[in-house]
């Protein structure tokens, strides 16, 4: 089994059995065998095992960081996220808390004030509101309220957005809440190899950070480089990548939304619609050059975003490539967001909440000014 | 108060291979020793639960009275969870069968909930409460349909015990328009304002403020409207892992001290999600907490449906006095997982084979038959009219149609004006293309 396995798994190894805790040997040989490694040309994780080797990984170089929130230990994270981690590393530095958001989250705050690491989950972002307080008032404002003395390097993470029929409370997208307030880093990784760098970066990072992952893309695999699976992988914070070059229109995406966008690209592609997508993969700072730079090259922009059409994400991206670019554009700017609506149970109802791959493939005829319906505006 | 200060929570050590393990009161070493309380009284011994009943003056006739209840059945060497040596009857008849049907009617409508899950008919999160059914029952069936209920997401039975139909909630699990939300809610937000019912929420602790909120408005409309008839009293039930929650103290803090007709029941079964109540809570007696907000309280057994429902007769009829709030601690336990999507890995089976030992509903069975309140014949019917009963919610929720796109943008106001003036200057909607479906908004 060893011998069968990339030459990466020697360095996974290696660090395994330097970990701190127990069952090394186990953990490595959990390891191993969670890890889909298919040829020796080319391997693929999912986007769970992505996080959890860059928590891993960080844990194991450095004591300080610790994770803490509901089910993370013993149950092995509520979507198993954490999955391993207890057993490495043990109950000192993977605390299961009791549900008490406001408690734990100001709890991680007042320990990162004072020299430690936490990477603090919570079991969606939608639990998070019962927080906020703490991610804002004393995370996010702290720098600047102390004139730089006390930093906070705290990061909060968890899944956010919509999942598949749970209704209103637990498929909210907090992305444009969050990347609204100064002092906040605000990643949403899309593939596994966003969310390794994503997150080594993040864990990094002396800033407070909030790592907004996507539940529905935990399951999803993608193919990395080797280079992706070393430690010592990081991807820098505040820049988006461009996922697919093009030239008629720039589509700019975060998170699921990026996978969508990428299908509809390539439907587009059959009707001669060259579409560049932009995985933004930061909200904080916004690479507003990447977007500037790619609209002045294509002159069409659309923004992609599950979250309510008001203040969005894509409300600031529009805003932004009009107020640089706006001589570059030959259509209006457009925005495709979830419905206006707190999301509702039944099935049906639930897909015309959100943007499908039709409303994109659409909004992207009207932007080259294809012959299509203003009313057809969703499927 | 020295003896409340001193009181340190003991670990009884359970007896699990004892042939009389469906008695809570058998008390041997076992292999694996969990946490039980069964009354005040045994735990603390009478003198200190005489003290602590002396410290909380206002509750003390509520609390000495369950106490008593309880403790009274902790002497009487029972056989069983029921009282069969008992001469004086707990129930008349028609209560007895109420109480069995609304139990058996709550488990089989959790397990056709199971059985329609797995067929791909429900989705999205399903929390089941079987074995929890003494709770809902025991109290709600005292209820009247003016008083309030607030719960969390494992919320079917409690709607089911508030008298919304099986119909209209089978049909909201299945995201039919016909649903108790239109199929909007779905399984974690079931809404009545005809039973009132409010609810049905996500984040743990999210009820119990809305649940005090529905109780002031109770004491407002008898104080400041002057209106009249019996003060509708509203009951938060919610779990273990809630009584950690800061909403939850913030609530106990504010029904105490404006003395609202609120009853707080904690349906303690010793898990949230896969975290164990000792793992996560300082002190896990909860009842222990309404004391100290000067709070009466009373600890029950949460798998015996009339010891249940003489607590909550009494904390009812406190609330509806006006005479306060009520904190009861349910020790019940849910015998399925969390969630449908839930592996339950963690719970030894020693425990779950000791509470599916005292099912409630066997439990009542067993008292019913014993004392002769009711023949096995009787009980038979009723258990094939809930089939019936549930049966033809599944088929009703089946036959009915799902949403219409045009209810995508509906109810989101209740005066939808609040989408705006649209390009051409109207309410956009007044816009007849509103409701035909698009979401361009």
């Amino acid at each position: 089994m060893v011998g069968a396995l990339g030459k990466n798994f020697a360095t996974f190894a290696s660090r395994l059995r330097g970990g701190h805790g127990c069952d090394t040997a186990a953990a490595a040989a959990v390891w191993a065998v969670s890890k889909r490694f298919m040829s020796s040309s080319g391997e693929s994780i999912t986007v769970r095992e992505a996080l959890n080797s860059a928590i891993d990984e960080e844990m194991s170089a450095d004591s300080k960081v610790f994770v803490m929130g509901e089910e993370v230990g013993e149950y092995q994270g509520a979507y198993k996220v954490t999955k391993g981690l207890l057993q490495k590393f043990g109950p000192d530095r993977v605390l299961d808390t009791p549900i008490t958001e406001a408690g734990f989250a100001g709890l991680g705050v007042g320990a990162a004030m004072y020299g430690l690491k936490p990477i603090v989950e919570f079991m969606t972002f939608n639990f998070a509101m019962q927080a906020i307080d703490h991610l804002i008032n004393s995370a996010a404002k702290t720098n600047y309220m102390s004139g730089g003395t006390i930093n906070v390097p705290i990061v909060f993470r968890g899944p956010n957005g919509a999942a598949a029929g749970v209704a209103a409370q637990h498929s909210q997208c907090f992305a444009a809440w969050y990347g609204q307030v100064p002092g906040l880093k605000v990643l949403v990784p899309y593939d596994a190899e966003d969310a390794r760098g994503l997150m080594k970066a993040a864990i990094r990072d002396p800033d407070p950070v909030v790592f907004l992952e996507n539940e529905l893309l935990y399951g999803e695999s993608f193919p990395v480089s080797k280079g992706v699976l070393d430690p010592s992988f990081t991807l820098p914070i505040g820049k988006a990548k461009i996922m697919r070059e093009g030239n008629d229109l720039t589509l700019v995406a975060f998170s699921k939304m990026v996978g969508y966008a990428l299908k509809a690209a390539d439907e587009l592609a059959k009707e001669g619609i060259s579409v560049e997508v932009i995985n933004l993969r930061s909200i904080r700072p916004l690479d507003r050059e990447t977007i500037n730079a790619s609209v002045r090259k294509t002159s069409r922009l659309l923004t992609l975003e599950e979250g309510w059409p008001q203040h969005g994400v894509g409300a600031e991206i529009c805003a932004s490539v009009v107020e640089e670019s706006f001589y570059y554009l030959d259509a209006p700017v457009e925005r495709i967001c979830g419905a206006d609506v707190p999301m509702p149970y039944a099935a049906n109802l639930e897909r015309l909440a959100v943007p499908q791959i039709d409303d994109i493939i659409r909004a992207a005829r009207r932007a080259c000014f294809r012959k299509e319906d203003m009313r057809q505006a969703t499927a | 108060m020295a003896a409340i200060s001193s009181l340190r929570v003991v670990r009884p050590q359970i007896d699990l291979t004892s042939a009389t393990s469906s008695s809570p009161y058998a008390g041997s070493v076992g292999e694996k020793a969990f946490f039980r309380i069964h009354s005040r009284k045994q735990l603390l011994g009478a003198a200190a639960a005489d003290a602590v009943e002396k410290a909380c003056p206002a509750a003390a006739n509520g609390i000495a009275r369950a106490a008593v209840s309880s403790s009274r059945i902790a002497k009487g060497a029972p056989k069983s969870c029921a009282k069969s040596n008992k001469p004086e009857l707990l129930v008349t008849r028609d209560e007895g069968l109420e109480l069995y049907e609304d139990m058996v009617l709550g488990r089989s409508f959790e397990d056709m909930c199971a059985q329609m899950y797995y067929r791909g008919k429900m989705f999205g999160f399903v929390h089941l409460y079987n074995g929890q059914e003494a709770v809902s029952t025991g109290f709600i069936k005292l209820l009247k349909k003016g008083d309030y209920v607030t719960s969390t997401y494992r919320d079917h039975v409690h709607a089911l015990s508030k008298g919304v139909p099986a119909r209209q909630v089978m049909a909201e699990l299945f995201g039919k328009t016909t649903g108790c939300c239109r199929g909007q809610g779905g399984s974690m937000h079931m809404f009545s304002a005809e039973h009132g019912l409010l609810g049905g929420f996500a984040f743990i602790g999210e009820g119990i403020p809305v649940a005090v909120g529905a109780a002031f408005s109770s004491k407002y409309k008898r104080e400041v409207l002057k209106e009249e008839g019996d003060m509708p009293v509203s009951i938060a039930f919610f779990g273990d892992g809630t009584a950690n929650n800061g909403q939850f103290f913030e609530c106990l803090n504010m029904a105490q001290l404006w003395k609202l007709p609120v009853i707080f029941v904690v349906e303690n079964n010793l898990w949230a999600i896969g975290m164990s109540h000792f793992r996560s809570t300082s002190d896990p007696e909860i009842w222990k907490k309404g004391p100290a907000f000067g709070m009466a309280s009373a600890h029950v057994d949460g798998m015996d449906v009339l010891k249940v429902r003489e607590v909550a007769r009494e904390a009812v009829e406190r609330a509806r006095r006006g005479d306060g709030p009520t904190l009861i601690e349910c020790e019940t336990y849910r015998f399925r997982g969390h969630s449908l999507a839930d592996p339950d890995e963690l719970r030894e089976p020693a425990e779950k084979a000791h509470y599916a030992a005292r099912d409630p509903i066997v439990a009542l069975k067993k008292y019913l038959l014993e004392n002769e309140i009711a023949t096995e014949a009787e009980l038979k019917t009723i258990e094939k009219k809930i089939d019936e009963v549930v049966e033809d919610a599944v088929e009703f929720a089946d036959a009915s149609p799902l949403p219409e796109r045009s209810q995508l943008l509906e109810n989101v106001f209740a005066d939808p004006k609040g989408f705006g003036i649209g390009p051409d200057g109207r309410y956009r909607c007044e816009d007849p293309g509103f409701t035909a479906g698009t979401a361009q908004v």
